[in-house]
């Protein structure tokens, strides 16, 4: 499925694993900056690596320290590749925008939705949203 | 998005490049929010002095060398650091320098250095209908909830954009249609439930996970729902859910019915919370069964009323564990001059100012389970310190820390 019209939030192109979540996380207490791993434990994707994710997730929760941690995370490097968030959420925003202004590290962040049971390769491109196209969809070698 | 002339100077850099980048920054989360105009804010509330890594200080020292200076009154969150009692620090000093970097970078742009979860506590705070920035889930649910004031979730970053343009993007809470409840929460409780206070922090937690971003009304709260249970309640719904506003029908100020809290229209979704919804809650965050370690209070920071309850819990007697009490400059100086606060260090309690202990390594190492009267604590602790949590009431905090043996008060 190739779909347009995502509603773009913070600009750019991504690819990665779909990481989906099956309930709102907090990066602040949620996501471990220095790891990129989820370290929530009541959370349902505990242990799981945000790191170089299509993250889709339904929203943010919690905390106003999480714009500040996303930021962290990809100014290291631990972070997601972008996020596919049902509803808007500008602590994400902010946190990507400033780590793009600091260090040209944003990561873009569209709104809607991929269909039940995606997985794989995902591509965000603008305001496109798709599975990496053709066969052997392998993973990128590392570096 | 429609502008207005200060707004488009600002945008132009006519008020300088600080206030232009701020601005860029607040427009590109406000169109993500879909606003279509900016409003002028009277108060802000920073969250972004907590250090989380190198990205906080660089984006304050960026502001900075660009010029930055607030230009509505604003006050400091909590940091990594107790600047009162630098010797409770157990981290790394290399942590605790850019931490202290971060605090003096946005000092030096003109914030009150409050450095209080709490900024309802202190003197001048906003009241019905003024619109505000505030960052903090805690207070930003206060806020709304029980001062009536109105701001949105404002993350780190964003608050300082709103100080240092007076602006906010004008939607959601800051408006009357984001501000009507459209869940509707009946309590179906025994009324002597209503006069313990572990039932507010427990309730919050239930309220939080049925709410998520949505705005309720719980139905069945009454006067006995004091300033500092609603607290608990907010901050506890805030850290289960997304809970940005509450109204309590007959209680909170937007909310003198259900009617006005929902606007006169049918709520989309109504729901009933009773006794066994409340224990299954409790039990949840009742993880810990060891023996008991230390206890700590106070998250959000104490107010001067929990300072005097505590005092008089503890009046006379001593701690056989380590007990921390979280609670701000401001209400920890009312509290000596009171005399409360020497009283409770009597009873062995250590003060924590400026910070919390579920934030920083103050606390020395624990041998046990951790009790608290705190859900938020209850809920953030054991991810960011490894610990085991027991909730309960101040009294049986307080019994406990004395014994040296966990109980937690009376079963529901």
């Amino acid at each position: 499925m190739t779909e347009s019209g995502y509603r773009v939030l913070v600009e750019g192109t991504a690819t990665g694993d779909l990481l989906r979540l099956d309930a709102p996380i907090s990066l602040w207490g949620g996501l471990d900056s220095e790891t990129g791993l989820i370290i929530d434990r009541s959370h349902p994707q505990f242990g799981a690596s945000m790191s170089g994710a299509i993250v889709v997730m339904p929203h943010g929760r919690g905390s106003s320290s999480s714009s500040s941690v996303l930021a962290e995370a990809l100014r290291i490097g631990t972070g997601p590749a972008g996020f596919i968030l049902a509803t808007p959420d500008s602590i994400l925003v902010v946190g990507s925008l400033v780590a793009g202004r600091l260090y040209g590290k944003s990561c873009p962040i569209v709104c809607g939705s991929v269909p039940p049971g995606s997985t794989g390769i995902w591509v965000i491109d603008h305001n496109r949203v798709h599975p990496l196209p053709g066969p052997g969809r392998s993973p990128p070698f590392a570096g | 998005m429609l502008l207005s002339d200060s707004d488009q100077a600002m945008i132009n850099g006519e008020a300088g490049e600080a206030a232009r980048i701020a601005m860029e920054l607040l427009l590109a989360t406000a169109e993500a929010d879909g606003a279509n105009e900016l409003i002028g804010i009277s108060g802000a509330h920073i969250d972004g002095c907590l250090y989380h890594g190198k990205a906080g200080v660089d984006f304050a020292r960026s502001l900075l060398d660009a010029g930055a200076r607030v230009v509505v009154p604003t006050t400091l969150n909590v940091s990594s650091l107790d600047l009162l009692h630098p010797e409770l620090y157990r981290g790394d000093p290399d942590v605790a320098a850019a931490a202290r970097q971060l605090m003096d970078g946005y000092v030096a742009m003109g914030c009150v250095p409050s450095w209080t979860c709490a900024p309802y506590q202190l003197p001048g705070r906003p009241g019905l209908g003024d619109q505000i920035a505030w960052g903090e889930s805690n207070a930003i649910v206060f806020a709304n909830s029980v001062l009536g004031a109105r701001t949105g979730r404002y993350g780190d970053f964003l608050d300082i954009c709103c100080a240092l343009t007076g602006r906010a993007p004008a939607v959601g809470l800051h408006t009357d249609e984001g501000r009507r409840a459209t869940l509707r929460i009946d309590l179906d409780l025994p009324d002597t439930l209503l006069d313990d206070d572990l039932v507010y922090p427990v309730l919050g937690h239930v309220v939080g996970e049925l709410a998520g971003t949505g705005v309720p009304v719980i139905v069945g709260l009454d006067e006995r729902a004091t300033e500092d249970r609603l607290k608990a309640l907010g901050a506890a719904a805030a850290s289960s859910g997304a809970v940005a506003m509450f109204h309590a029908a007959g209680v909170t100020p937007e909310a003198p019915t259900v009617d006005t809290a929902t606007g006169g229209r049918e709520p989309d979704t109504r729901v009933s919370v009773g006794r066994e919804e409340l224990m299954a809650a409790r039990a949840a965050l009742n993880q810990g069964s060891g023996p008991l370690g230390a206890v700590s209070v106070g998250t959000p920071h104490f107010s001067e009323s929990e300072m005097e309850t505590l005092a008089r819990l503890a009046s006379g007697r001593s701690t056989t564990v380590p007990f921390y009490v979280n609670t701000s400059r401001d209400v920890l100086e009312a509290a000596q001059q009171k005399g409360t606060a020497a009283i409770i260090e009597r009873f062995g309690a250590v003060f924590v100012t400026d910070t919390c202990t579920y934030i920083t390594p103050v606390m020395e190492e624990v041998a046990g389970v951790v009790m608290t009267n705190s859900g938020k604590w209850a809920f953030y602790a054991p991810g960011n310190l490894g610990v085991e949590v027991a909730l309960a009431g101040l009294k049986a905090c307080v019994d406990s820390a004395v014994s040296g043996v966990i109980t937690v008060g009376e079963e529901w």
